[in-house]
């Protein structure tokens, strides 16, 4: 960002985001679909995610602290239903929650240097050697899904011969430094290289996500929202969910939501409601 | 260090100052001259009990800081969501501190209370100093403090800008600017003292105060030129001083959390900063009273009037936290109130209700004019003040993290470790360090202008006569 193009560009800047039909003429926006009625809390998704993206284990006494790395975290929660009293596990159900790449994020508006931001194909970005640890990101989340390195893991982490098993497509970031789900930008960009030489789009299921990838009951669904055609953008469509809208006019019976909407951070991920048997 | 002192030699308040004069109207000119070169010669022991302690204090946090700084801020306990902790917290509290020099010497300074005058110069430093030590803790709060400069506006061949949407690049203008400017407002004004101190001094001491005295004569022209360019950097700082606290206040004001999106902010924010800067400018007014046994100068009809803009601010203070609270409890936003009734009921609640007994409740002793002039007294209300005052920065911190919008990451018992308690300790020694250091070289009341009031009541009695 040149000084002449700020002076010149002063008003694109200013562009409200998201709005209608932003990405209907780009090539990519990537989005996420989860189905909380097939999610089993079985955690293979946490799992794949350290293991994509080489986030370290902390360690018992650093995670009874709150200063685990999961990008991806299984929430428990125990609702309500019947038989509760003989049978509480009954009411326990499970949300995984990582960053929902919002089309209007809290975390870029406050960073200071400007190391989150927000990518063309409609990611939420972290650059780690422009981040300085200022935390505003994480304390503006409200779904707090930003991790921050509080200690130096490359250290630790990995004992040799452990530091065998990183990617080497991912960074290994040091202390000081805040990270996030990136919806595994790594394989994205390889699948969008790989489709450019080619000259073509990215089809539909050609890349996926590590969580994605790993969920043994396919909850987890990834795709181009950009494509009609595309899985991710036909459930969309069928739960009436629009990118930019902070008040879904929808029937009532479907089961899609997006948690936080009327925060006004439009995020990326759809979450379908858990039917409960009573209610089947 | 024990040494003797001419008691007799030395100006004390023995007989009572009406409370029309702010001194007493026989003070020699030669004599407020030699008052003050001996403040800066020989204190009384407390001067080297309270700076070696703010030393020994000090040194602690910068062992816990290079600790924190080696091993990664994991040390300090900050978690998800906790990540902002006593350092933001703290940080606000300084920023707070370094009002209240502003006020008392640009904003009284234009309107002519004369009363001002023999304490204005450690209110400044004190503003100073404070800044200093607010500056410090955004640097320790830093994940990576060696990057500390991306934050700044400055050229780079990349074209590399700061986000100039963030409040922390406003916060790091503004206190730039402020800081800038009131360590030239503080020089500026000791000009003229300086050249007294270059007149007295000896040896390495005479060079020092040239060089930092410019070449003041005296001259008619010179003091014209001055009173013009003093005046005007009077009114440039002022509303600095007004916006860089709110934008202090924006860093939460802009967020979106509950308990910080709060419109009303800026102004309770510049309050809050303006009643711990008194509270703490009465605390260093008794401690300078003594230690240098400026009991002729700073007098107790000037500590009265400190005390009752103290009460006023306090006042100001209390009415825009009750706003606070009401606009959040009648207002629609459910996740703000619940924050609200956290804050009231859940962990911390001690502390909640602590910070709004010695906020609003405390400051009634300084109604009482008793209270007022007991000085024992009065360093204990004005400490206690300044307790509640950092008791509200860490409660608009810290509840927010433990009981924010997402059900998942509230936490109840989040506790700072002993790091962070000793990099908050460091800071008050850092702080009384420098103070008292400046104390020492640099003179803490202004002569020429405790002079102006003894000639202006002077002549006035003569035209009377």
């Amino acid at each position: 960002m040149s000084l002449s193009n700020l002076i010149k560009n002063w008003s694109s800047l200013r562009v409200k985001r998201p709005y209608e039909d932003q990405y209907k003429d780009k090539d990519y926006k990537w989005a996420m679909v989860i189905d909380l009625d097939a999610c089993t809390g079985c955690n293979a998704c946490t799992t794949a995610c350290y293991a994509e993206n080489n986030l370290p284990v902390v360690g018992r006494e650093a995670f009874s602290k709150g200063q685990a790395m999961h990008w991806l975290r299984i929430e428990r929660y125990w609702g309500e239903g019947e038989h509760m009293d003989k049978f509480p596990d009954h009411g326990a159900q499970f949300l995984p929650m990582m960053c929902q790449q919002c089309e209007s994020a809290p975390c870029e508006v406050v960073c200071p240097v400007g190391a989150t931001h927000h990518t063309p194909d409609g990611l939420n970005s972290q650059v780690y050697n422009r981040c300085i640890g200022s935390r505003y990101c994480s304390a503006n989340c409200p779904y707090k899904v930003r991790y921050f390195n509080w200690w130096q893991y490359p250290e630790r982490a990995w004992p040799n011969p452990l530091e065998q098993q990183l990617n080497p497509d991912v960074t290994v970031r040091s202390k000081g430094v805040m990270e996030k789900c990136t919806f595994c930008v790594q394989r994205l960009t390889e699948a969008k290289n790989r489709a450019r030489t080619e000259g073509r789009r990215v089809a539909d299921g050609e890349v996926t996500t590590a969580c994605a990838q790993a969920c043994p009951t396919s909850a987890i669904t990834f795709g181009n929202l950009a494509d009609d055609k595309s899985q991710v953008a036909r459930i969309w469509e069928r739960q009436q969910i629009k990118l930019a809208s902070d008040k879904q006019e929808k029937d009532e019976n479907l089961r899609g939501y997006r948690i936080f909407e009327e925060l006004r951070t439009y995020p990326s991920v759809v979450y379908l409601e858990r039917v409960r048997d009573s209610e089947a | 260090m024990i040494h003797t002192t001419d008691e007799s030699d030395i100006q004390i308040e023995r007989r009572f100052v009406p409370k029309a004069k702010d001194i007493s109207e026989d003070i020699a000119w030669a004599q407020i001259n030699k008052d003050v070169l001996r403040s800066m010669e020989r204190p009384r022991l407390m001067y080297w009990v309270i700076f070696l302690a703010s030393l020994a204090l000090f040194s602690f946090g910068v062992y816990c800081e290079v600790y924190q700084y080696q091993t990664g801020l994991g040390v300090a306990d900050l978690e998800n969501p906790q990540v902002w902790g006593l350092y933001i917290a703290t940080f606000i509290f300084w920023i707070g501190m370094s009002h209240s020099g502003t006020l008392l010497s640009a904003i009284l300074h234009i309107m002519h209370a004369d009363w001002r005058k023999p304490i204005y110069r450690f209110a400044e430093a004190m503003t100073t100093f404070s800044l200093m030590t607010a500056g410090l803790f955004v640097l320790v709060h830093l994940g990576r403090v060696w990057e500390f400069y991306y934050v700044v506006a400055y050229p780079n061949e990349r074209w590399v800008w700061p986000n100039f949407n963030s409040p922390l690049v406003w916060d790091a203008t503004a206190i730039g600017t402020y800081l800038t400017s009131s360590i030239v407002f503080l020089y500026f004004g000791m000009i003229p003292d300086l050249a007294i101190c270059r007149d007295n001094a000896k040896g390495f001491r005479k060079k020092f105060y040239w060089f930092l005295s410019l070449g003041w004569q005296g001259t008619d022209r010179q003091w014209a030129n001055f009173r013009v360019a003093y005046l005007t950097i009077a009114c440039f700082l002022i509303p600095l001083a007004v916006s860089v606290h709110s934008i202090v206040a924006t860093d939460f004001a802009v967020s979106q959390q509950p308990g910080w999106h709060i419109t009303s902010f800026p102004p309770y924010f510049v309050a809050g900063a303006l009643y711990s800067g008194c509270a703490a400018i009465i605390t260093l007014f008794i401690v300078l009273r003594y230690v240098f046994r400026f009991e002729a100068y700073m007098t107790m009809p000037i500590l009265d009037k400190t005390c009752r803009l103290t009460f006023a601010i306090a006042m100001v203070w209390t009415y825009l936290n009750l706003i606070e609270y009401a606009s959040v409890w009648y207002g629609n936003d459910e996740y703000a109130k619940q924050t609200l009734i956290f804050r009231a009921t859940g962990t911390y609640a001690p502390y909640w209700w602590a910070m709004n007994f010695l906020g609003s409740i405390v400051p009634f002793a300084l109604a009482f004019k008793s209270l007022r002039n007991h000085l024992p007294t009065m360093m204990v209300v004005s400490l206690l003040l300044n307790l509640g005052m950092w008791l509200e920065r860490f409660m608009i911190v810290t509840p927010t993290f433990a009981h924010g919008y997402y059900p998942w990451t509230w936490t109840g018992d989040w506790w700072p470790s002993w790091v962070q308690w000793g990099i908050v300790a460091g800071s008050f020694g850092w702080f009384s360090m420098l103070f008292m250091l400046f104390c020492k070289i640099f003179p803490t009341v202004s002569m020429y202008e405790v002079k102006e009031m003894v000639y202006h009541r002077f002549m006035a009695r003569k035209a009377r006569a």
